[in-house]
C-alpha cells in the first residue's frame, strides 16, 4: 500500500472564534493615563454600545493568533512551498529583494497625498518604471494606474472608444476576440459598451486569418489579441492580423498576460499592437494572491498616449527647473490632455509598482531576455516529457506554456488528475482552459524551476497515469492528503458563504 | 451520450424542436456533458426579437460561462424560469425540462436548414478526434 492510500488528511486549524476565551488578549494599550499628563475621560454615554451591540470579536493571545495563521498558511500551497505550474498565471518566484525594497521606510511610510516636491523618490520610481515598460513593450507612453490585467483591458477598450470618438467615427460597435482569449477579454468589451465578436482558431492554433479578415469592416472598433496565445503558441500571422484590423480602421489591443515568453526578444508594439497591459504580478514577479493587489499598467502608441488614464509621471525639462521662479521638482504628475480619466485612487498599487521596478532593475536588459529564454526552454523540456502520457494538443514548439489533454483514460477526467497531483505535492495546473481544448490541462513551469523539479513533476504525472488504469478510484476520490477533499463546486457558486456567522450557542 | 432524433441541431450545440407554431430551444447532451455541472442560466427578455446566430443568453457551469446562440430568428415568447432554482435540469434532462427558450420564428423555413440528429452526431464525433 502506497502512502497515498492511507487517510492522511491534514487537520484544518480551529477558527479564531473556536479558540476564543473571554478576557484573552494579545496587546494592551499602554497606560498613558497613569502618566497623569493625559487625563482619562469617559466616552459620552450616547456613544457607548450595549452588550448586544458590541462586535463579537475573537479573544485570543498573541501566540494563539500567530499559531492560527501560521497553520492556516501551511494548509495552502504557494510558490515558496511547492511547484505551481498554473498555466496562464506565470507563478514565478517572487524574489525576496523585492520585499526588502518595498519595506524601506521612505517608500512604505510615504503618504499618497504628500506634495510632489516631497515625493521625488517615489515619483522617480514610477517614471523609470513607465520608461522601462515602454521600452520592453515598444510603446511611446505608459500609465501605471490600472490595478489589474482586467482593469487594463477595460482601460484599453475605453481608449479605443475615446480614439474613435475623437475622430468623429461613431459607427464602430464591435471588438473582435479570438476564441482562445481569456474570459476577461469579452467581459471587458461588454463593460466598455462594445459587442464582442468571437473569431475562431485555425487547425494550427493560430487566429483563423480568413475568418478575421471576413469579420473586419467599418463597424469594427478593434481587436483584442494575446500573444503568445493561451495555447502557449506564438501567433504566426500576427503581423497580417494587426494589418487587417488597421486597414479596416480598428485598433489592436494586446493582452499582456503571456509577455513572459517574449521579453527582450520581440516587442508587441513592433508587431502592430497599439495598446497593451502588462501584468506586473505575472511577468515582473510581484506577488499573486488573495485577489491582489496586482497591477496592469497600459502602454500606448504615440498618438494614443494622450488618452491614457492619469495622472502619469513626467520629468520636467532641466531648463525649466533652472528657472528660479519655478518649483524645483524634477518629477511631476501630469494628466494626459484627452485622458479617459482616473482608474484608481491615488497612483495605482504603488507597492506593486516598486517591486516590479526592483525586479526589472536587478535583471537589466540582458536579464530580461534570459528570463523568457529560460521560461520557453523549461516549457518545451516539460512538454517533451509530458506529451507521451498526456497528449499535447498542438505539436508545435511552444512558448512559455502548453496545453495537454488530462483525460488520460476512460472514466478519468482532467479534474481527477489535477486533484491527484495535490497528493504528490504539486499545485495543479490550470484546467478546462482554454475552452477550445477538450479536457485541457494547461501547464506553465516558468523560468524559476530547475530540471530536477520538472523531472519530478513529469514523473508524478506518469505515476498518476498508471494509477488511472490500475486504481481509478484513487483518482476519483483524490486528494487524500489535503484538509478537505472534493468540494461541492455547484453549491460554492450558488450559495456563496463569504463571512463567518455566529451560532446561537457560541460564547462571545 | 444521447442524440435526440426528434430535434434538429446547429454547430454551436443548441437543439431546436417544433412545438406547434413555436420552436423550443435547448443545449445538447454533448454540450451539457462538456460544460459540466450547470450553475446559472442568463435568460433573454421575453418579447425581444433576435436574429439567427444572435446570442440569447449564457449557460454558466463550474468550468465555463458560454453564450448560447439563436438557431432561428424570431421573438422570444417564453424562457424556462424553472432553471433559476434548478439549473441542474440542463445536465439531467437537456432535451426535456432543461430546455431554455421558446421562440416564435420569423421565418419557419430556417428550421429546415438545421442539422439532423445523424449529421450532428457525426459532427460531434469529429470534434472528439
Amino acid at each position: 500500500m502506497s502512502r497515498h492510500d492511507e487517510n492522511l488528511h491534514a487537520a484544518i486549524p480551529a477558527l479564531l472564534y473556536e479558540i476564543s476565551r473571554p478576557g484573552r488578549r494579545a496587546t494592551r494599550i499602554s497606560a498613558v493615563a497613569a502618566r497623569e499628563e493625559v487625563p482619562e475621560t469617559a466616552l459620552p454615554q450616547a456613544l457607548i454600545r450595549s452588550e448586544d451591540e458590541q462586535p463579537k470579536l475573537p479573544e485570543v493571545s498573541e501566540l494563539d493568533a500567530v499559531r492560527h495563521f501560521t497553520l492556516l498558511s501551511q494548509t495552502n500551497m504557494s510558490i515558496d512551498t511547492n511547484f505551481y505550474p498554473l498555466g496562464s498565471c506565470t507563478m514565478k518566484y517572487n524574489p525576496k529583494v523585492n520585499e526588502v525594497a518595498a519595506a524601506v521606510p521612505g517608500f512604505a511610510n510615504h503618504h499618497p497625498l504628500a506634495p510632489e516636491w516631497a515625493s521625488q523618490g517615489s515619483l522617480a520610481v514610477m517614471y523609470r518604471l513607465q520608461e522601462m515598460l515602454a521600452e520592453i513593450g515598444g510603446f511611446s507612453g505608459v500609465s501605471l494606474e490600472p490595478a489589474a490585467g482586467a482593469q487594463g483591458e477595460f482601460t484599453g477598450n475605453l481608449i479605443i472608444r475615446a480614439y474613435h470618438q475623437s475622430r468623429g467615427d461613431a459607427g464602430r460597435r464591435k471588438i473582435l476576440v479570438p476564441d482562445s482569449a481569456h474570459g476577461t477579454n469579452p467581459a471587458s468589451v461588454s463593460m466598455a459598451g462594445y459587442e464582442a465578436v468571437e473569431i475562431p482558431s485555425d487547425s494550427n492554433g493560430n487566429i483563423d486569418l480568413g475568418a478575421l479578415k471576413a469579420a473586419c469592416g467599418d463597424d469594427v472598433a478593434g481587436l483584442m489579441v494575446t500573444n503568445p496565445n493561451t495555447l502557449g503558441l506564438f501567433e504566426e500571422h500576427l503581423v497580417q492580423v494587426t494589418r487587417a484590423v488597421h486597414e479596416c480602421g480598428g485598433l489592436v489591443y494586446g493582452d499582456g498576460a503571456n509577455l513572459n515568453a517574449i521579453l527582450g526578444i520581440v516587442r508587441p508594439g513592433d508587431l502592430g499592437i497599439d495598446l497593451m497591459h502588462f501584468n506586473l504580478h505575472k511577468t515582473f514577479s510581484t506577488p499573486h494572491g488573495g485577489g491582489g493587489p496586482g497591477a496592469g499598467p497600459v502602454g500606448a502608441r504615440a498618438d494614443l498616449v494622450e488618452f491614457l488614464p492619469g495622472p502619469i509621471v513626467v520629468r520636467a525639462d532641466p531648463a525649466a527647473i533652472a528657472d528660479a521662479n519655478r518649483d524645483q521638482s524634477t518629477y511631476r504628475f501630469h494628466m494626459p490632455a484627452h485622458s479617459i480619466g482616473r482608474l484608481k485612487a491615488f497612483h495605482g498599487n504603488f507597492g506593486v509598482l516598486l517591486r516590479a521596478y526592483v525586479y526589472i532593475s536587478m535583471h537589466g536588459a540582458a536579464g530580461m531576455r534570459s528570463i523568457s529564454e529560460n521560461a520557453v526552454l523549461n516549457a518545451n523540456y516539460l512538454k517533451k516529457l509530458v506529451d507521451p502520457v498526456f497528449p499535447v494538443r498542438f505539436k508545435r514548439t511552444c512558448m512559455h506554456e502548453f496545453v495537454a489533454n488530462g483525460a488520460v483514460h476512460d472514466g478519468i477526467a482532467t479534474m481527477d488528475v489535477a486533484k491527484r497531483l495535490l497528493d504528490y505535492g504539486f499545485h495543479a495546473p490550470t484546467v478546462y482552459f482554454p475552452l477550445i481544448v477538450k479536457e485541457a490541462l494547461m501547464i506553465e513551469p516558468t523560468e524559476s524551476e530547475n530540471r530536477e523539479t520538472l523531472d519530478a513533476f513529469a514523473h508524478a504525472l506518469s505515476e498518476i497515469a498508471r494509477e488511472a488504469t490500475e486504481n481509478p478510484d484513487l483518482l476519483h476520490h483524490a486528494p487524500h492528503t489535503t484538509p478537505l477533499s472534493r468540494l461541492d463546486e455547484v453549491q460554492a457558486v450558488r450559495k456563496l458563504v463569504l463571512r463567518y456567522e455566529h451560532r446561537q450557542d457560541e460564547r462571545t | 451520450m444521447t442524440f435526440d432524433s426528434n430535434v434538429k441541431y446547429q454547430e454551436s450545440h443548441e437543439w431546436s424542436r417544433k412545438d406547434g407554431d413555436f420552436i423550443v430551444v435547448g443545449i445538447s447532451d454533448y454540450a451539457q456533458d462538456s460544460l459540466g455541472d450547470v450553475v446559472y442560466i442568463e435568460h433573454p427578455e421575453v418579447g425581444s426579437m433576435k436574429k439567427k446566430g444572435d446570442p440569447f443568453g449564457v449557460v454558466e457551469s463550474v468550468k465555463a460561462a458560454s453564450d448560447v446562440y439563436m438557431p432561428i430568428g424570431g421573438e422570444i415568447v417564453e424562457v424556462n424560469t424553472a432553471l433559476d432554482d434548478n439549473p441542474a435540469n440542463v445536465n439531467e434532462a437537456p432535451f426535456g425540462n432543461g430546455w431554455l427558450i421558446k421562440v416564435k420564428p420569423s421565418d419557419p423555413s430556417e428550421y429546415d436548414g438545421l442539422m439532423s440528429s445523424d449529421d450532428y452526431q457525426e459532427y460531434a464525433k469529429g470534434l472528439e478526434d
